[in-house]
């Protein structure tokens, strides 16, 4: 994809990026297959944006993130931070990076240390990294309590004592604490309750303007990412098939799969209730995706030519911004 | 007449915390051939109420400690625990949101429903296998040979979800209890399975009680709508009137706090503050008071009860916000 940003405004780059995990299987626990969850994708994340990757499971959305923030080697591509290749780093070199790039998790429940206090938790990147001494230490992490809204008495107390909102608030405050570039945060929503998710959301939202955040967003709840994102991608099995603003996907949506999760996702509002059938089929293996486009068995658009061939990512055109492609051959007739 | 109503239900789990009253008088009923929503956040005590009514709570460390749930003119908590297995499965079936906590992973399809169709109906050899096809059609699986010789784990959450309403709907019952069912699924199956169930509930005349956290998948499946909020009821309406005018505080901030249409991050979303109350030590007066933006002196000493505001729909606040209001 050739979406021309200026270098400066450019954080994040990938090109051809995949992830393969091998299955083995057998005699000898030989390789028997290959999981594509990553398979081949092309984007950019621009300084102070929020770009969100969507998708359902098995779409590769939260393997890419795990490869975003280098947890994971790509099997192979290009992936480039402030101009750096990150992929022909040195272990050293990835510690340098982690300061710039942190991220959230989804269960606030597993990803704090029971056996830690918040002040700890929070503090630990501080140690790893070297940044300042002790007390210097202290009094960060009782600012980045604040802003992320919990008090500094807090400190010494353990994770069980908190509630599901205020541990994705320790969390935050973690991934805060090195005053990183980027945040990938992962289903950062789902596990918290309606109530709070407004909270953590806002919070979030005020993070991003005070210290010039760029976030990838990864969810599967399409309400929230159309709140929270400039530009969305759309993701079926390992694949970009749609991106573009979040008026070019919400607005002018060109591809079946991208209507299909729209016309999915629940509206809090009876009136809207329509009796129109769901799409039909499950979400295939990626061990064994379907030959062509990956989401032909379930289109309602579906023709004879979309089993020969992968549709490649093409600009949608017409009423579109210049960033807006999909990958369906079909896309100009529905 | 309803076909079940539940009366000032209480149950109690004793903790090494102190007693959590995770129902605390909770009344509502479920009116024949329609679709009831159960709706609240995690510990608001929804998912007890179902597991009371089927009398399934674990005993210890739960217990229930008081009312009445009415079923065809008997009280279930009167009957004598023999006789239970008579009405659950059979007149009344509960499906859960993780299917293989209900289904054994070292059975087949085949197995699960065979032995209901021999336990309950006597039904064996070819004529049992007639009927198995024909549950496995009803729930939209295709290929239903194959499926039968599988096991839990050769099938995708979806499948799962769907072999366990064909088993719950095998004896043919007057209510299906549904808690979470499509919490664990994908936005396009979770599609998939509330149509599907909204369609057997019009094929079957049945009664469906649907317990979520998921306002939109409420506002998409239910007729009737309970909210509750920390072991009680806040509110109960039919889902339009539910959804277009909200009486009680608690309902109007959760569907305020929700990203819609339209709405992007230039605006802040509006936020209920605070969190849930303990229910080891609830607030005295409203358990919401704390939270509220119109609460006042009144609403944290006086506990507001459950009263009908206008016909068909109840709210627990001393103050419910009226149709004057914005």
């Amino acid at each position: 994809m050739s979406t021309s940003a200026p270098a400066s405004d450019l954080l994040l780059e990938s090109r051809d990026l995949t992830k393969h995990y091998p299955v083995r299987g057998g005699f000898f626990s030989r390789q028997a297959a290959v999981v594509r969850a990553v398979d081949g994708l092309s984007f950019e994340v621009r300084r102070g944006e929020t770009i969100a990757l969507v998708g359902e499971s098995g779409c590769g959305k939260s393997t890419l993130g795990r490869v975003l923030v280098r947890l994971e080697d790509p099997t192979s591509g290009l992936l480039r931070f402030g101009g750096v290749n990150t992929t022909a780093l040195s272990r050293r070199e990835i510690f340098a990076l982690r300061r710039k790039i942190q991220m959230i998790f989804q269960d606030p429940y597993s990803s704090l240390n029971p056996r830690m206090t918040i002040g700890e938790i929070v503090r630990e990147p501080l140690e790893i990294h070297r940044m300042g001494r002790r007390s210097e230490q202290e009094q960060r992490v009782e600012g980045l309590l604040a802003e992320v809204g919990l008090s500094g008495e807090m400190m010494s107390r353990y994770p069980h004592e908190f509630s599901g909102g205020q541990r994705q608030r320790i969390g935050i405050a973690r991934a805060l604490a090195l005053d990183p570039e980027l945040i990938v945060a992962d289903e950062p929503l789902s596990a918290l309750d309606v109530s709070v998710q407004a909270q953590v959301i806002n919070l979030l939202v005020r993070l991003q303007r005070e210290h010039n955040l760029t976030y990838v967003l990864i969810s599967h709840d399409l309400m929230v990412v159309e709140y929270l994102s400039d530009r969305v991608a759309i993701m079926y099995l390992g694949k970009i098939v749609e991106t573009g603003t979040r008026e070019d996907v919400f607005e002018r949506t060109a591809h079946p799969y991208t209507r299909a999760l729209i016309a999915s996702s629940p509206v809090p509002d009876p009136a809207q209730r329509g009796e129109a059938r769901p799409i039909e089929g499950e979400i295939p293996s990626p061990i064994n995706p379907p030959a062509g486009c990956a989401f032909h068995p379930r289109c309602p658009f579906a023709i004879d030519e979309c089993r020969m061939a992968v549709p490649p990512l093409e600009p949608v055109g017409k009423k579109s911004s210049p960033e807006h492609f999909a990958a369906c051959i079909r896309k100009h007739e529905i | 007449m309803p076909l079940l109503e539940v009366h000032d239900l209480r149950t109690v789990f004793h903790t090494e915390a102190g007693t959590v009253r995770a129902v605390d008088g909770v009344s509502f009923s479920v009116e024949p051939g329609r679709i009831l929503g159960i709706v609240g956040e995690s510990g608001c005590g929804k998912s007890v109420s179902a597991l009371s009514v089927m009398r399934l709570v674990p005993d210890p460390p739960g217990r229930i400690a008081g009312g009445r749930i009415i079923w065809k003119d008997r009280d279930l908590l009167q009957l004598p625990p023999r006789q239970m297995p008579s009405i659950r499965g059979r007149e009344i079936s509960m499906i859960f949101q993780d299917p293989m906590t209900s289904l054994n992973p070292v059975f087949t399809v085949w197995r699960h429903l065979r032995e209901v169709l021999w336990k309950r109906f006597g039904l064996k050899g070819e004529a049992a296998r007639k009927r198995a096809f024909q549950a496995l059609g009803e729930v939209g699986i295709p290929d239903p040979e194959s499926r039968l010789a599988a096991y839990p784990h050769e099938l995708s959450g979806g499948m799962k979800q769907r072999i366990m309403i064909a088993l719950a709907l095998l004896c043919e019952p007057d209510l299906l209890i549904a808690d979470e069912p499509t919490t664990a699924l994908d936005v396009t199956i979770q599609k998939q399975i509330l149509f599907l169930m909204r369609e057997l509930q019009k094929r079957t005349g049945m009664a469906i009680v649907l317990i979520t956290h998921n306002l939109g998948v409420v506002a998409e499946t239910c007729d009737d709508v309970v909210v509750m909020y920390a072991g009680k009821v806040a509110e109960e309406a039919t889902v339009h009137s539910l959804f277009r005018r909200p009486t009680h505080p608690y309902t109007k901030g959760l569907l305020e706090s929700l990203p819609h249409k339209g709405l992007t991050r230039e605006k802040p979303l509006p936020m209920i503050e605070g969190t849930v109350p303990s229910l080891v030590d609830p607030p005295t007066g409203c358990r919401f008071a704390p939270r509220c933006f119109r609460a006042e002196e009144r609403c944290t000493r006086e506990e507001p009860e459950l009263l009908t505001k206008t016909v068909g729909r109840k709210a627990a606040c001393h103050f419910p916000l009226g149709e004057d209001e914005p």
